[in-house]
């Protein structure tokens, strides 16, 4: 295959990924459109296993089973069993569609390389961590309730990717051929995707606790998510992971590739600052876990202030500031000057 | 604590027999010592250093959005320039260099010292705490949240003995016959097991890496420095200040360490240009060769033998303690300036700016004349491959493949004589007037090499004989860079075990009611993420091997 011919898959299956998203939103919708009509009490480990108060070991791991017989009718039950089913294999199909997308964009650069020299390739990168990481914790940490957000949130970051940050192929900068590359930017990305589920989670934890406390109902989405503790917890291991993850990516990868790039670890560069500001508002996350009183709802505000950061720092450092050596977005030379 | 008040300052007042101070004191009155105490105390909590985190968070926010003069001057500068009303009252907040900044070193200090604070007492705790037995089970197991039950007919003792063995595995275990694992004839029995303790340790050192990278951090950029130098391909350097365009040393600097290097960038200056592709006629691979010696000091017969290095992007060279970057590149176009008269009044290659990634560059050629207000500036464009299209003048890549300059030329007194420094690629054009055409047109000098132009008004000429490289080097030193190095790694290694050594205690108490033996499992998780749940049911399973009579019931 020539360069052109990876480079035309690579675009055809990332538009592939976002169609195959979209289906399985579009089914997910129809699953949880169906669980609408079904009240809680009836199909308490259906599709989502609702977890356990504390104390009683929540039913984690468990597929879904069928519904109760007494509730809902048999055609109701096919289609929540059914369109379930087809929303993750749709997710599974994107998924990897998505990853087809990211190796023929690698295999369609001459030379060869990873993915990751501009602000397309960077975003497909992170969504697709984001999906293939919520697949791969969906059975783990019970996250199918988690479903229909991880889908809308790759077709909108696939839109934005492709309809606005499109970049050609082209051979990576200077500064960018290091096998720091590799290591730095991985990092990040991952450390990025995991931060995006956790934030999911977060966000998820704080409206379920509103909904509670005004009573909540037994019926929707909302309902059927897992218990308080049990987001809170799925939160926390999420961010535990993601923590170290970005430390490395931050604080020892970044700086040592700085020093060899740039002649100094660190720079105080606005990516830098962010990306430190990122990290500090993460650390007082678990910080606050830690602390008596900040559990819960404030540790779940303060995620979801890093993830906010964390984005900004993504996209919005290199279209808002413009000293930063960071800039990928535009064709930036290597050039930076002070005046005498 | 809203109303703390210290105690009076008045000397007569403090002075009291020491059994009746406290008569004299009001409610809520603390001593000096006691808000000393106090304000301690609420300095290392961990909610303040909490709070402090988010201010450090919050600090570093104006340095990402505002230019930083330290980070980029000229940015800044212009900056300044279109925000006259904002500049002032940034400037007396620090905003121009929040990293420098009282306030913001107010709150890493504070930060630090909640840490010290915090960390050096937990220190001694858990030193003392290591060696410790697990504390014994609480009274009421049945009151903790996480907890199960189940009765059985085995005698307490058995019960017992098995849960000690079973949870004896990866945890601490101690029981209420001292560290002994049997309990013959026990109606009434505990044990008590921990595990994890390597958890504080990875918290505990990783705060302590904290401060090792802050004073690694504080070490390098007070005694570091960092420069730069425009390099025409074929000139040398020596380390000395003098020959840096920009340098930025740290406080405690001493420009007498320097190390004693010299080097010649030695033609040619290599580019590797893209040829083809989306990214057609930018440059990919650079690389400039040096050719240096580790010391220049003195007579040049001592100094030491020559040595060659090819520098590139990512690839710096090191010498001593010192490293030399290259960091970018450019045009020096070679123009000489002549007066009316025909004296030379400049001469030699000027560095021209680029501007854009095809190195379209912009510079500016000062010749100060023979007599006052004579003084020539030029000032324009390098195009490195030039092509008129419609008329205009555009350029169609980075490589100088058809090198032109297009300038416009000015007589006046630049204001060499003022005294103020200058830049060089900025031309103060107060006193300076542009030259026309004898028939009031706009005059341009558009020049290819080899070209001399004269000027109007028999002002002089310009020649452009032809372009040279130019390189851009950086030239840092940051000594202990390993510590901070060290120190980061080490806070990671910390950073995993707090979070991923799990930390609890399980509890297991058995004791007759009734004639059968009723017992009880707790757990308490300690690492804030952990899930009891499943590891009490797998506790309650251990202990129910081959007494499948009884179900068990969580509560």
């Amino acid at each position: 295959m020539t360069n052109t011919d990876w480079e035309h898959l690579s675009n055809q299956a990332i538009a592939a990924a976002g169609i195959v998203y979209f289906l399985a939103l579009m089914a997910h919708l129809v699953e949880w459109s169906a669980l609408r009509t079904v009240p809680l009490t009836t199909t308490a480990r259906t599709a989502v296993p609702a977890g356990a108060g504390a104390g009683a070991p929540p039913a984690a791991g468990d597929e879904p089973s069928p519904p109760a017989l007494d509730g809902p009718t048999e055609s109701t039950r096919f289609r929540i069993d059914m369109f379930g089913r087809l929303a993750l294999m749709l997710t599974v199909i994107a998924c990897a569609a998505h990853l087809v997308g990211l190796i023929g964009r690698g295999m369609a650069a001459d030379p060869n390389r990873v993915p990751w020299g501009n602000m397309y390739e960077f975003t497909i990168t992170g969504s697709f961590v984001v999906a293939a990481g919520y697949l791969l914790l969906r059975k783990r940490y019970s996250l199918a309730w988690m479903g229909p957000i991880v889908t809308a949130i790759e077709i909108v970051l696939l839109m934005v990717a492709v309809l606005w940050l499109y970049d050609p192929i082209a051979p990576l900068t200077e500064a960018l051929l290091s096998y720091w590359l590799v290591i730095h930017v991985m990092s990040a990305i991952i450390a990025t995707g995991a931060f995006t589920l956790g934030g999911i989670t977060s966000a998820l934890y704080l409206i379920k606790a509103r909904s509670e406390k005004r009573g909540g109902s037994d019926h929707g989405y909302i309902a059927r998510l897992p218990a308080l503790t049990t987001l809170d917890r799925v939160s926390y291991r999420i961010h535990a992971f993601a923590f170290p993850v970005w430390t490395f990516a931050v604080l020892i990868s970044g700086p040592i590739w700085a020093h060899q790039a740039w002649s100094s670890y660190w720079n105080w560069d606005p990516k830098e600052v962010c990306a430190f500001i990122t990290w500090v508002v993460y650390a007082a996350y678990l910080h606050a876990r830690a602390t008596a009183g900040w559990r819960g709802r404030n540790a779940a505000i303060l995620a979801l202030v890093g993830v906010a950061t964390l984005w900004f720092n993504f996209i919005g450092i290199n279209y808002f500031s413009t000293t930063s050596q960071h800039s990928y977005a535009s064709g930036a030379s290597a050039v930076s000057l002070r005046e005498r | 604590m809203s109303d703390v008040r210290t105690e009076p300052a008045d000397e007569t007042e403090r002075w009291q027999p020491s059994g009746d101070r406290d008569h004299h004191r009001r409610a809520g009155e603390l001593t000096a010592w006691e808000f000393l105490r106090w304000a301690w105390r609420q300095l290392t909590s961990m909610r303040t250093a909490l709070v402090l985190l988010l201010l450090l968070a919050l600090g570093a926010i104006p340095g990402s959005v505002i230019p930083q003069s330290g980070v980029d001057a000229l940015k800044t500068q212009n900056w300044q320039a279109a925000h006259p009303h904002l500049t002032p009252i940034y400037d007396r907040l620090g905003l121009f260099s929040v990293y420098h900044s009282p306030w913001f070193a107010a709150i890493y200090l504070m930060l630090m010292v909640s840490l010290v604070g915090c960390i050096v007492p937990r220190l001694f705790v858990y030193w003392r705490g290591y060696r410790k037995q697990p504390p014994a089970a609480p009274r009421n197991l049945t009151r903790l949240p996480d907890h199960a039950t189940y009765t059985t007919d085995e005698e307490p003792g058995v019960v017992l003995h098995r849960a000690a063995r079973r949870l004896s595995r990866g945890h601490r275990v101690a029981t209420s016959e001292g560290t002994a694992t049997s309990f013959e004839g026990v109606d009434e029995g505990w044990v008590s097991a921990e595990r994890g303790q390597l958890r504080e340790a990875g918290n505990l050192l990783f705060h302590l890496s904290v401060l090792i990278v802050l004073v690694g951090f504080g070490v390098g950029s007070l005694f570091g420095y960092k420069g730069g130098v425009i390099l025409v391909v074929g000139s040398g350097f020596s380390n000395t200040l003098t020959q840096y365009d920009d340098f930025d040393p740290g406080s405690l600097f001493n420009a007498d360490k320097m190390e004693p290097f010299c080097f010649t960038v030695k033609p040619p200056f290599d580019i590797d240009w893209i040829e083809s592709g989306p990214r057609q006629g930018m440059a990919r691979g650079f690389v400039a060769h040096l050719a240096y010696r580790t010391s220049c000091q003195g007579h040049p017969s001592s100094w030491s033998p020559e040595q060659t290095y090819d520098l590139k992007v990512n690839h710096p060279l090191t010498i001593g303690g010192t490293q030399i970057f290259l960091i970018g590149h450019g045009y020096a176009p070679v123009i000489t300036v002549r007066d009316g008269q025909g004296h030379k009044l400049y001469d030699g290659p000027t560095v021209f700016l680029p501007e854009s990634s095809n190195f379209e560059s912009f510079g500016v050629v000062k010749a100060p004349g023979r007599k006052a207000g004579q003084d020539i500036g030029l000032e324009g464009l390098f195009y490195p491959t030039f092509a008129l299209v419609n008329g205009d003048p555009i350029n169609v890549m980075g490589k100088d493949e058809n090198p032109a300059l297009s300038l416009l030329a000015y007589v006046g007194d630049l204001g060499y004589n003022s005294g103020v420094p200058q830049s060089i690629y900025a031309m103060d054009k107060a006193h300076m007037r542009q030259l026309k055409k004898p028939n009031g047109k706009m005059f341009r000098l558009d020049l290819q090499p080899g070209e001399t132009v004269r000027l109007p008004d028999g002002a002089g000429s310009v020649t452009f004989h032809g372009v040279r490289h130019w390189t851009r080097l950086q030239i840092s030193r940051t000594p202990d860079v390993w510590v901070t190095l060290l120190g980061v790694v080490l806070a990671l290694v910390g950073l995993l075990g707090s979070l991923f050594i799990r930390s609890r205690r399980v509890w297991v108490r058995a004791h007759r009611r009734d004639g059968r033996t009723l017992v009880e499992v707790a757990g308490l998780d300690r690492s804030g993420g952990g899930d009891l749940a499943p590891v009490l049911s797998s506790v309650v399973d251990s202990l129910q091997v081959g007494t499948t009579e009884t179900p068990k019931e969580p509560a």
